[in-house]
């Protein structure tokens, strides 16, 4: 591998604490809550009326009326207007992609900084017109003469009353992103006891982090929440384990609301640059931007798991970096589900999987699990979709930062049958 | 934020008809202003050598000089902006009866929001009488601030014998100006400069009165809110670059500060075991260095001492008193501190008269307050000064939940009958923090319109 573009620099992050749907955030925007973070981030970093080189972000769960949700933020924000920006969407992965394309551009040496958003809000979720109310209505529109408006109107409907809801489930198969990963979860044989517990060291994790100050200079508190509401730091493996399951069937039903993520809203934010604009600036480099990968899944008609992308990613860019596996000293795996990140370890220890699916001579072993989310992750945070990435992101680079060396590994499903994996390392 | 409807109502002609006293509206500064709003009449008893260059200071600022025997120039009423007398060579009490003498017929000129200022000796421990006299001049400030009517000041700077004339510049520009509107009666000590000497015509960007504090990277804490916000925005205002610190539950406010105010939140809890630590190794990182530290941080857990326990005696000791020591302590050892530090305590009036339910709050000002005075010595050897600001009633968010009947008792109580803003505490937090301000170190200023209490 032969690499001769600058490496991209993390200089910090911003998020506000993530609320569960129907919260703290309930009355709050994708637009209130990304403008909160930016202006948080501008506060840390003192970017008030910066020109930025350009910010990235997105939302899964958008507004038709969020057209360039993001130029929409930075306009509303404190960073200067000349700031450009555009929108991105790739589903649980948005968050990490603004990041990639953020930090490749910075290594073209086509920006000098940049910012990587993400927001989502499943409390103000766009509920749409029928569709079938929709059609009329367009007909409506479309016709010139009364007559026409007249026929048009009479293809209204009391049953069009209902509205379109965005749901939580694949077009093409009909199932929830939950029934999708319990039948992973069934497929690598993941207990309930294993899900229990990492949820509970999630929980664990992220109370220690807060109580150590750790996020001080992550999280700008929003409308009167400081941390993460889903966080329950007196929870433990036998607590989760009295919870009912909410996915999949009979016996092998395992994944409860204590397992998986909750809906949540929220939004993240990091700032990149490059090492010079971070020196010009004083500001600091936590870590640069190694290398990033992106994976498709057919989960349609292969068989292949619908949030294992991840496991296809992740080898493809060790080869591609000469590394292994065992090279790091943090693995931030989002935990979607507890069962999603236990399937995804335990395919990679699996000589089988290796050969059959991913086409290598050896699996790619087992991780040290104490470098395992460390400071907690999605099941403690919840999971505002697309403001994942970012909280990762910047939770990895301060975590790289305090350590003083070493690399860290990101891993994020999402729906779709895609995933998007990077690696950072220490500044 | 006039929350005051007493001072406003006694503005109305119909109100003071019926004999209601009229709250007077204090000036206060805005960028651009002149120093002062009309002429100043500059005297000296017994051949002060301060007369001089304060003839030249106010010349420079554009001030113009008013006569004696009140010879009036063009288009002037006679009123004066300003009456400044160099008492600091008086030494008998034929001085005192020559300062009489000069201050009866200027004082009745003085015009509302005037500020009457006096230079006078430090006392003279060899000459009894010079010793009298030096006292004396205290008095007759203390006297003539609660006498000047609408809006006036009167304040008396102690100048030490050997102290360059330049040295009072800074204060004399403060207690003149509108930035000094809630300061009133108070003593101020002016010492031989600490630090190296400041020579305004060599310095790479000369004096700007509008922007003292020009690039000084200034650290505030509990800078989210009230008092702590209006003096970040006051030293932005006056050309700091603010790291505005507050507690991480207080980010969102403490955010938009730094914001508005072009710099930076450090979001921190003063009282973590290691948060000088942190602090300062974010100022290394950001700054490079430190030239202002204002340790504006409090809380208030009152009690009666009777029913007094140890979580509310700690928790304020702790925030109020323990951080700051600990993070001065770090300060004095390190080398961050530029050798043109300033570090201003905000005390209280109540650590200096007490004050019933709370004796932890006056427990941790007081101790301020004996902090500053042995912390002053230590810090002039690295040119660094410290001083304590102490406010009386300021009109904030706590002083409005007070019972209707304490508040208004508060606000009247003081020569100027009114309460202050939180900008007077920070404005007078800006004098302090100038590089020119070397002169002044381990005073405490209390801001309270002269106050009867703790007077």
């Amino acid at each position: 591998m032969t690499r001769s573009a600058r490496r991209a620099a993390v200089v910090g992050g911003n998020r506000i604490p993530f609320a569960r749907a129907h919260g703290a955030y309930a009355q709050a925007t994708n637009l209130d809550m990304l403008t909160a973070t930016l202006d948080g981030l501008a506060a840390r970093f003192g970017l008030a009326g910066e020109r930025i080189g350009e910010v990235a972000g997105g939302a899964v769960l958008k507004h038709a009326r969020d057209r360039d949700l993001t130029r929409e933020t930075v306009l509303g924000s404190r960073l200067s207007p000349s700031t450009p920006a555009y929108d991105v969407q790739q589903a649980c992965g948005t968050g990490l992609q603004t990041m990639v394309a953020v930090a490749n551009k910075i290594a073209l040496g086509q920006l000098e900084s940049g910012i990587a958003a993400g927001v989502d809000t499943a409390s103000d979720a766009p509920v749409a017109l029928n569709d079938d109310l929709r059609r009329v209505l367009m007909r409506l529109n479309g016709a010139r003469s009364l007559p026409d408006r007249l026929r048009a109107l009479a293809g209204i409907r009391p049953g069009q009353l209902v509205p379109e809801v965005p749901r939580n489930a694949e077009p093409r198969t009909g199932l929830s992103m939950g029934e999708h990963a319990a039948l992973t979860a069934l497929e690598w044989s993941v207990t309930r006891e294993a899900q229990d517990e990492l949820a509970a060291a999630s929980h664990r994790n992220l109370a220690a982090a807060y109580d150590r100050g750790f996020f001080d200079d992550l999280v700008t508190p929003y409308l009167g929440l400081t941390r993460d509401e889903n966080l329950r730091p007196d929870t433990s493996a036998e607590k989760l384990a009295r919870l009912k399951p909410v996915f999949g069937r009979g016996e092998g039903a395992t994944m409860t609301a204590g397992n998986s993520t909750p809906l949540t809203d929220g939004a993240s934010a990091v700032l990149l640059g490059s090492d010079e604009w971070a020196a010009e600036r004083r500001l600091p480099v936590l870590a640069h931007v190694v290398d990033a990968e992106t994976a498709a899944v057919d989960f349609v008609h292969a068989g292949e798991g619908l949030l294992t992308a991840p496991v296809h990613a992740v080898p493809r860019l060790l080869q591609r970096n000469g590394l292994t596996l065992a090279d790091f000293d943090f693995y931030e795996i989002h935990e979607a589900f507890a069962s999603t990140v236990l399937a995804t370890l335990a395919a990679w220890e699996d000589p089988a999987f290796a050969k059959e699916r991913l086409g290598l001579d050896a699996p790619l072993g087992p991780i040290d699990r104490s470098r395992l989310n460390v400071v907690g992750s999605s099941l403690a945070t919840g999971h505002p979709f697309a403001a994942t990435g970012g909280r990762i992101v910047a939770t990895l680079a301060k975590l790289l930062h305090e350590r003083g060396s070493g690399r860290g590994l990101v891993s994020i499903c999402a729906a779709g049958g895609q995933g998007v994996v990077a690696i950072l390392e220490a500044a | 934020m006039s929350n005051d409807t007493f001072r406003d109502l006694s503005q109305n002609p119909l109100v003071q008809r019926l004999g209601v006293p009229r709250i007077p509206v204090l000036r206060r500064h805005t960028p651009g202003a002149p120093l002062l709003a009309g002429p100043a009449l500059v005297g000296s008893v017994g051949g002060g050598r301060f007369a001089e260059p304060m003839r030249a200071l106010l010349k420079d600022a554009g001030v113009p000089e008013s006569m004696t025997d009140s010879s009036l120039a063009g288009g002037d009423d006679g009123r004066l902006a300003a009456v400044v007398l160099d008492a600091t060579a008086a030494r008998t009490l034929d001085d005192l009866a020559a300062a009489q003498e000069f201050l009866t017929p200027a004082v009745r000129r003085l015009a509302p929001n005037g500020r009457l200022l006096l230079l006078g000796p430090e006392p003279d421990a060899d000459d009894v009488e010079a010793a009298a006299v030096a006292q004396a001049l205290d008095g007759i400030v203390r006297s003539a601030a609660k006498e000047v009517r609408a809006g006036a000041t009167a304040n008396l700077l102690v100048v030490h014998p050997d102290a360059p004339p330049a040295s009072v510049d800074s204060s004399v520009r403060f207690l003149l100006s509108a930035r000094s509107a809630y300061v009133d009666g108070q003593v101020v000590h002016v010492g031989v400069p600490v630090g190296p000497v400041l020579d305004p015509v060599g310095m790479d960007s000369p004096y700007d009165v509008d922007r003292p504090l020009a690039g000084r990277v200034a650290v505030v804490t509990g800078a989210a809110r009230g008092i702590g916000a209006a003096i970040a925005d006051t030293l932005a205002r006056d050309g700091a670059v603010i790291v505005a610190v507050d507690v991480p539950a207080a980010g969102a406010a403490l955010a938009d500060v730094a914001n508005r105010t072009g710099g930076t939140a450090l979001q921190l809890d003063i009282t973590a075991t290691d948060a000088a630590e942190r602090l300062l190794a974010h100022l290394r990182e950001r700054h490079g260095r430190v030239d202002v530290v204002v340790h504006n941080a409090g809380i208030t857990r009152d009690k009666l001492l009777a029913n007094m326990d140890a979580d509310r005696w700690n928790a304020v000791l702790a925030v109020n008193l323990r951080a700051q020591l600990a993070l001065n302590a770090a300060l004095l050892e390190g080398d961050l501190l530029s050798d043109t530090g300033r570090i201003v305590c905000v005390a209280s009036t109540s650590g200096i008269a007490g004050n019933r339910g709370q004796s932890n709050y006056a427990a941790s000002k007081a101790g301020v307050i004996g902090m500053v005075r042995a912390l002053a010595p230590r810090l002039a050897q690295r040119g660094a000064t410290v001083n304590a600001v102490a406010p009386g009633f300021i009109e904030t968010e706590m002083t409005a939940r007070m019972p209707l009947g304490t508040r208004e008792a508060g606000r009247r109580i003081n020569s100027l009958r009114q309460g202050g803003l939180p900008v007077d505490v920070a404005e007078t937090v800006g004098w302090l923090a100038q590089a020119e301000s070397g002169g002044v170190t381990g005073q405490v200023v209390r801001v309270c319109g002269q106050s009867m209490i703790g007077a």
